[in-house]
């Protein structure tokens, strides 16, 4: 599913004779298309594997993933794992519609969770018990969704004559503001408008061709929920993908790359960054009527700050600008979040990510074995001179428990009673040691990389698994950063290619 | 009568706090054109730093140092520290991408701010810290002062409000009379000529950092001393440093100034006559008047853009 372009790109170059004859497509410069050339594929037989799957076209992956999707609740039967789906899908909706915005427009959008919150809004005031309109979900799931686009529109309207940094400004106040009258709304004009704190209740169910669907079915999550879900995605996905084919897209990406270029060339340049912003909160507004149906009520504490974070995470990591990126940066960070939740399975995720970064960076050589070994025996050292001194400082157990954490408490000094100043210390002495790894090179980085893990898995023991709600937001912003820093493309993404 | 002039006092106290928070954007904006995120939460911590150095000295119940001695204490520990940090992120997180299109360093920023705002939640808890400045020799700082007409101007305002604006006339000197003043400007007019021309452009970017950083850390504390202070101040507090910088003219310090003090006396007036819970809503509502009929803002020069 990657980008109709690249993967033209990248056929021509397996076959050199159609490039010759066919030239660069409208709208695309010749240097940058043929810059691909200049990298050289792999070669060996992963080479192979990578130009045959280039052939796959983007609704063959679609369709395959789809049907891994809407196969697990087959493999699954327990509710928790359905709704984890749910949440997924949710995620890559509003991934996808953050995508029209920065990937596609290089808008920087703050406000953009409001603009899912007033579609949640919109939705719950259409069908909740309060308000007694009861509209029927093919009238108030549109409704919601253009009026989520009008908003967009308006929000983006004073930032016609702003630059960049304005418009993340304009939105980000824009999102401060969504959250004051939502958590106000009780007191509007002396009205009770939406509840404010305690935001609206009863909202009605989705219901289709008459029938409405119960939000537990049998006592268990309602499996339709995460089929109707994953009918908006497949609706979503591919209408955005033609509108970025359509002369509307190509124009968007012309934005991104120099809007006083495009804006010399005779385009539009407000009116595409509005329609980018309006498509962008359109989509926002589809995915919060979702989520209220399925919740049956709406607060204000839903659409907060961590959720902006969240989702710009999940576009950064996957890369900006290619759906199928993006995607797969939802499902990661989603299920990233999840495992955070819980000690025992995200000690051993901390674990294996150390293990296989490190073979990932330092492949499978000497320095390796030096490394892991380096570490493991500094651990036996550190611990049994921990024990012998006082024996407290080793009586703490492990949170979260199972074979890892059994194992862990072996190696891992963790105190029985947590002395004040030592997780600011270990913290800020953890940050300072990576940030000092990426500055050295050589023999000291790998004889400063075997303190720095000890180091780390220090923290992860006694102080990161201990809070799990700031953790995994500490995650994204470290994550936000590195991708930024390191790979500013993504996983997925196309990588920027300068004329200088 | 009387609320006019306790309010005034308020949005000045409030005023300056946001004043030296929209130096630190105006600073940073000005050399290297971006929009730092984490200027708020760098703030935040500053507030974090001055209370760690307040309990070191003893308390404020028991200072083991006079009390005069123990504010400047801790207003230079929470300034060395936030210029430290300051720097930090610059090296780290903003001079990778210097030469990155324009929205990458800004995506890096909000990584930033997200970053420190729960590094210090998972270090320090998301509890209220108070450096109960009431306890401080005996109420000293709040039964002290003059009054006018019938309304007392505490000694604690007084002291916060002075030492706000002797900071900015520091800043204003170094930046109008030193060389590295200079060498501020000449990179804030055009940096690749002022790095033709011999000047260390990194180093005028750092020095930049430290004195924005430095300056949030000063206002954290004199925040902090007025009400207490936890891990959320800095989102919105950032917000408002920013609107004041873009008031005043972006990149202009006497600019930052005047739209700090606007923006005080304005949450102070909305919520004494209307209500505390609109008082944001009034400051966006500014901001976008400024942004639609005076980008440039009150001292700034429109910008012109040469293709």
């Amino acid at each position: 599913m990657d980008d109709n372009e690249t993967r033209r790109e990248r056929i021509e170059e397996a076959v050199p004779a159609a490039s010759a004859t066919a030239g660069p497509r409208i709208g695309q410069d010749e240097w940058v298309a043929r810059s691909a050339e200049h990298r050289g594929g792999r070669g060996g037989w992963m080479g192979v594997l990578e130009a045959r799957l280039q052939t796959v076209p983007w609704w063959a992956w679609l369709i395959l993933f789809v049907a891994v999707v809407a196969a697990l609740p087959v493999g699954f039967e327990s509710g928790y794992v359905r709704r984890v789906a749910f949440d997924t899908v949710i995620f890559m909706l509003l991934a996808l519609g953050l995508n029209v915005v920065v990937g596609w427009g290089g808008l920087l959008d703050l406000g953009y969770v409001a603009f899912y919150g007033v579609g949640a809004y919109t939705y719950a005031i259409l069908s909740a018990d309060r308000y007694d309109l009861h509209l029927p979900v093919f009238v108030s799931i549109p409704v919601a969704a253009v009026v989520g686009g009008l908003v967009g529109l308006l929000v983006g309207l004073p930032s016609r004559r702003l630059v960049g940094d304005y418009l993340a400004i304009v939105t980000l106040f824009f999102f401060q503001i969504f959250l004051t009258v939502s958590n106000n709304s009780e007191s509007i004009l002396g009205d009770d408008l939406a509840g404010g704190p305690n935001g609206i209740l009863n909202v009605q169910p989705l219901s289709l061709f008459g029938r409405e669907l119960p939000v537990s079915h049998e006592g268990i999550f309602n499996v339709a929920y995460l089929y109707v879900a994953l009918a908006f995605f497949v609706v979503v996905f591919v209408a955005l993908r033609f509108a970025n084919a359509s002369r509307t897209g190509r124009a968007w990406r012309s934005l991104r790359e120099d809007s006083l270029a495009a804006e010399l060339m005779g385009m539009p340049v407000n009116w595409l960054k509005l329609t980018a912003f309006a498509f962008g909160a359109g989509v926002a507004a589809l995915t919060g009527t979702l989520v209220t149906a399925l919740n049956g009520s709406v607060f204000p504490q839903t659409f907060e700050f961590p959720l902006l974070i969240t989702v710009y995470t999940m576009v950064i990591l996957g890369g900006a600008g290619s759906q199928a990126g993006v995607v797969i940066g939802a499902i990661g960070i989603s299920v990233l979040l999840e495992v955070l939740r819980e000690p025992g399975d995200s000690r051993f995720l901390f674990y294996a990510l150390v293990v296989l970064g490190l073979a990932g960076t330092l492949r499978f050589s000497r320095r390796l074995a030096v490394v892991l070994g380096g570490t493991l025996l500094l651990g036996f050292v550190v611990h049994t001179l921990a024990d012998a001194i006082d024996g407290s400082w080793t009586a703490g157990a492990a949170s979260g428990g199972g074979r890892l954490g059994e194992w862990a408490n072996e190696w891992v000094v963790v105190p029985g009673d947590l002395a004040g100043w030592i997780t600011p210390v270990s913290y800020i002495g953890l940050v300072a040691a990576v940030l000092t790894l990426t500055l050295v090179r050589g023999r000291t980085r790998l004889a400063l990389l075997v303190p720095t893990l000890y180091l780390a898995a220090f923290v992860w023991e006694n102080v990161m698994l201990a809070r799990p709600e700031p953790t995994r937001f500490v995650v994204l912003g470290a994550i936000l950063i590195a991708v930024m820093i390191a790979r500013p493309e993504g996983v997925l993404g196309e990588k920027r290619v300068e004329i200088v | 009568m009387d609320t006019f002039i306790q309010l005034t006092i308020n949005g000045f106290t409030l005023g300056s706090v946001y004043a030296l928070i929209a130096l630190g954007y105006s600073l940073v904006y000005g050399i290297l054109k971006l929009l730092n995120f984490a200027h708020g939460d760098v703030f935040m911590v500053g507030s974090f730093i001055g209370f760690g150095a307040l309990q070191l000295l003893g308390g404020s119940t028991d200072p083991k140092v006079p009390t005069w001695l123990l504010l400047v204490l801790i207003t230079l520990a929470a300034m060395a520290g936030c210029a430290l940090l300051g720097v930090a992120i610059e090296r780290f997180a903003y001079r990778p991408l210097r030469n990155a299109p324009r929205i990458a360093p800004l995506i890096s920023a909000l990584g930033v701010s997200f970053f420190l705002a729960y590094s210090m939640q998972l270090m320090f808890g998301s509890e209220q810290r108070d450096y109960d400045a009431f306890s401080l020799s005996g109420g000293a700082l709040f039964f002290n002062g003059f009054t006018i007409g019938n309304v007392r101007v505490p000694l604690l305002r007084i002291v916060i409000v002075a030492s706000a604006f002797a900071l900015m006339i520091v800043l204003w000197l170094l930046v109008t009379r030193t060389r590295m003043g200079k060498a501020m400007r000449a990179t804030s007019h055009d940096r690749e000529a002022a790095s033709m021309m011999g000047i260390d452009v990194d180093r005028v970017i750092v020095f930049a950092f430290v004195l924005g950083s430095a300056l949030a850390g000063a206002a954290g504390v004199m925040f902090a001393l007025r009400a207490p202070t936890d891990v959320a101040i800095g989102f919105l507090a950032g917000l408002k440093g920013f609107t004041a910088a873009v008031i005043g003219g972006i990149g202009s310090i006497p600019g930052a100034m005047a739209g700090g003090l606007i923006l005080g006396f304005a949450e102070a007036f909305t919520q004494g006559y209307i209500s505390t819970r609109w008082s944001d809503l009034l400051v966006f509502v500014i901001l976008i008047f400024f942004m639609l009929f005076r980008p440039q803002g009150m001292f700034g020069k429109p910008e012109i853009k040469k293709v």
